[in-house]
């Protein structure tokens, strides 16, 4: 068994974040990627950011990780990365398995923090088992990390940030996206991100959704519907287009099951997208020296990942009896840009989401 | 709609641009009509001409007076919703952001295009940069029909 003081599950922006304040603490961690390259979500995002500067907005997703983890590759003494290895159990005593390699490995651990992002949620209709039929995550790494085309002609489902901004990178691959459909009313992401799209002619089917997709083999054809108020299917509003591929985007939910696992109490919070550990304004949950950040704790944006992230590592440091020598300054700014982040319309959600958590602001 | 269709109705549009007679110079024009957290304009502007204040939900603000046209805010942006515009005796000079391949190449003419995504004239192509500060994203700067002043937005190539 190998014994560490703290150690990291999940290196997208929170975990890598987390790791470079302990380093800069003077904590040792063992940060650990189920994935062959770390980076989490930004490693498949050719887009600019938004966000604050702050938080490296405007950067592409890509060159923020390589940004995060040029920080922590500058710590190698301290912070030992374990890329292409899966956390597979989690005990109350803190004792960690890790699949590496097809070999099991254990850790004990004092202090743990979890980073370990979201997945998507799925979408019931018929014969969405069908290929052709692809998550936005997987579109992506698809044509982000392998450079393949899903397809040629590609339908959109979900009008969040995500779908919209896939949505651009699919015209951007050469890829046809002959609509996008949304069942709620309005477009749920920023108008910015859809006004690119219509622009180039996408048209945007809000109050709509998918019916069903058809095909033998694989997808051929897919039928949406209108929506009326009430959510229910309108007759005689089918719409049916030819396509290869359909891509759905209706959001995502936070990979908890680690935390559960261990028995930390959790919570069902719609607005922070399922199932989420309850937590105190330190981001530890009910069990001591168990920590959480990042969209594992509440889905949101990389820019409070990496700030939840920054924060999570310094409070864990020094509760191991390592503190930061700027801990009180850094904790406030940390605090105050969360919640600038969080201060908007877009934000509303997350900040009562949080207070149903149990009114720590900052969580 | 904005809302429902993603684009913007003529009045959010023109309440974004400046009056005329300052357009004489090149000026931004910045679409960006929603509360976001989001501010990489106001911090990429070298002459401070764009203010988002505190709260970085803000909606952006041009200062006409320092604004020179530069066009480093247009390329900035993350959400594309910048252009910087200028009025000729009968034509519009307009900067835009163009991430694309292929891209337009000096002297060519393409479909102008409008906010729905219509084709409703042509645009002459003046000027394609892309520099490594830009991380690509190219600046196109295109010759438009003047009437074409509030409608334009970007270009698209002849199938
Ligand atoms: C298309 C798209 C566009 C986006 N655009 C923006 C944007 O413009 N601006 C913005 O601020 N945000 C944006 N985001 C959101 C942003 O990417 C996420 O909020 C952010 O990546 C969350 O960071 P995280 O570290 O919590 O999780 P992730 O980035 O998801 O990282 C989690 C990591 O944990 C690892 N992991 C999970 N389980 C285990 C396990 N059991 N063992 C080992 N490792 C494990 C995973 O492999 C992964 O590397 C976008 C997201 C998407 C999908
Ligand atoms: S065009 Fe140049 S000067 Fe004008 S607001 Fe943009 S960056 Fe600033
Ligand atoms: S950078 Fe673009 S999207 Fe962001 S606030 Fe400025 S204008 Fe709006």
């Amino acid at each position: 068994m190998i014994s560490k003081d703290l150690v990291i599950i999940g290196g997208g922006p929170a975990g890598l974040c987390a790791a470079r304040m302990a380093a800069e603490a003077g904590q040792s961690a063992i940060l650990i990627d189920r994935n062959a390259k770390l980076g989490g979500q930004l490693i498949k995002q050719t887009h600019m950011f938004f966000g604050s500067e702050k938080q490296y907005a405007k950067t592409r997703g890509i060159d923020i990780a390589k940004k995060l983890l040029d920080d922590v590759g500058s710590y190698p003494e301290l912070i030992e990365v374990w890329e292409d290895a899966t956390v597979v159990g989690l005990y109350p005593d803190k004792v960690i398995t890790v699949l590496k390699q097809e070999k099991y490995l254990k850790i004990q651990a004092k202090a743990i923090i979890v980073a370990t992002g979201a997945s998507e949620k799925v979408l019931a209709f018929e014969n969405n088992d069908l290929p052709g039929i692809y998550g936005a995550g997987a579109v992506q790494t698809l044509m982000n990390v392998y450079g393949v085309k899903p397809g040629n002609k590609i339908i959109m489902v979900g009008s969040g940030n995500i779908g919209l901004i896939v949505s651009y990178q699919l015209m951007q691959a050469g890829v046809e996206v002959v609509s996008l459909v949304e069942a709620s009313p309005n477009i749920g992401g920023y108008k910015v991100h859809a006004a690119k799209l219509r622009r180039y002619g996408v048209e945007i089917n809000t109050s709509c959704t998918i019916k069903k997709a058809i095909g033998k083999e694989a997808v051929e054809k897919v039928v949406t519907i209108k929506l009326d108020e009430n959510w229910n299917e309108i007759p005689g509003t089918e719409k049916t287009y030819e396509v290869d591929a359909i891509c759905i985007a209706v959001g995502l939910t936070p990979l908890t099951s680690l935390l559960s696992m261990i028995g930390c109490e959790m919570k069902y919070i719609s607005e922070l997208g399922g199932l989420v550990p309850v937590t105190n304004k330190y981001h530890e949950t009910s069990i001591d020296n168990i920590y959480v950040c990042g969209d594992s704790s509440g889905i949101e944006e990389a820019s409070s990942a990496i700030v939840e992230g920054y924060l999570t590592g310094l409070i864990a440091s020094s509760k191991l009896g390592k503190k930061h020598p700027k801990f009180a300054e850094l904790v406030d700014d940390f605090q105050s840009q969360l919640e600038n982040l969080r201060n908007g319309p877009f934000g509303a959600k997350i900040r009562q989401g949080l207070k149903k958590l149990g009114g720590s602001v900052d969580a | 709609m904005l809302e429902r269709d993603g684009y913007a109705t003529h009045e959010q549009i023109s309440s974004r641009f400046p009056k005329v007679e300052l357009l004489v110079k090149p000026k931004a024009v910045i679409e960006c009509y929603e509360n976001i957290p989001c501010n990489p304009c106001s911090t990429s502007c070298p002459f401070n001409a764009i203010t988002i204040g505190k709260d970085i939900n803000n909606i952006p603000q041009v200062d006409y007076d320092k604004c020179t046209g530069c066009g480093i805010c247009v390329h900035s942006c993350p959400g594309l919703a910048i252009m910087v515009c200028e009025v000729l005796a009968d034509k519009v000079r307009f900067k835009i952001p163009y991430e694309f391949l292929p891209r337009p190449i000096e002297n060519e003419v393409w479909q102008a295009v409008n906010r729905k995504g219509d084709v409703i004239g042509e645009a002459l192509i003046e000027k394609v940069s892309l520099n490594n500060r830009q991380d690509r994203t190219a600046l196109v700067q295109v010759l438009v029909n003047k009437e074409f002043i509030y409608e334009f937005v970007t270009i698209r190539r002849e199938s």
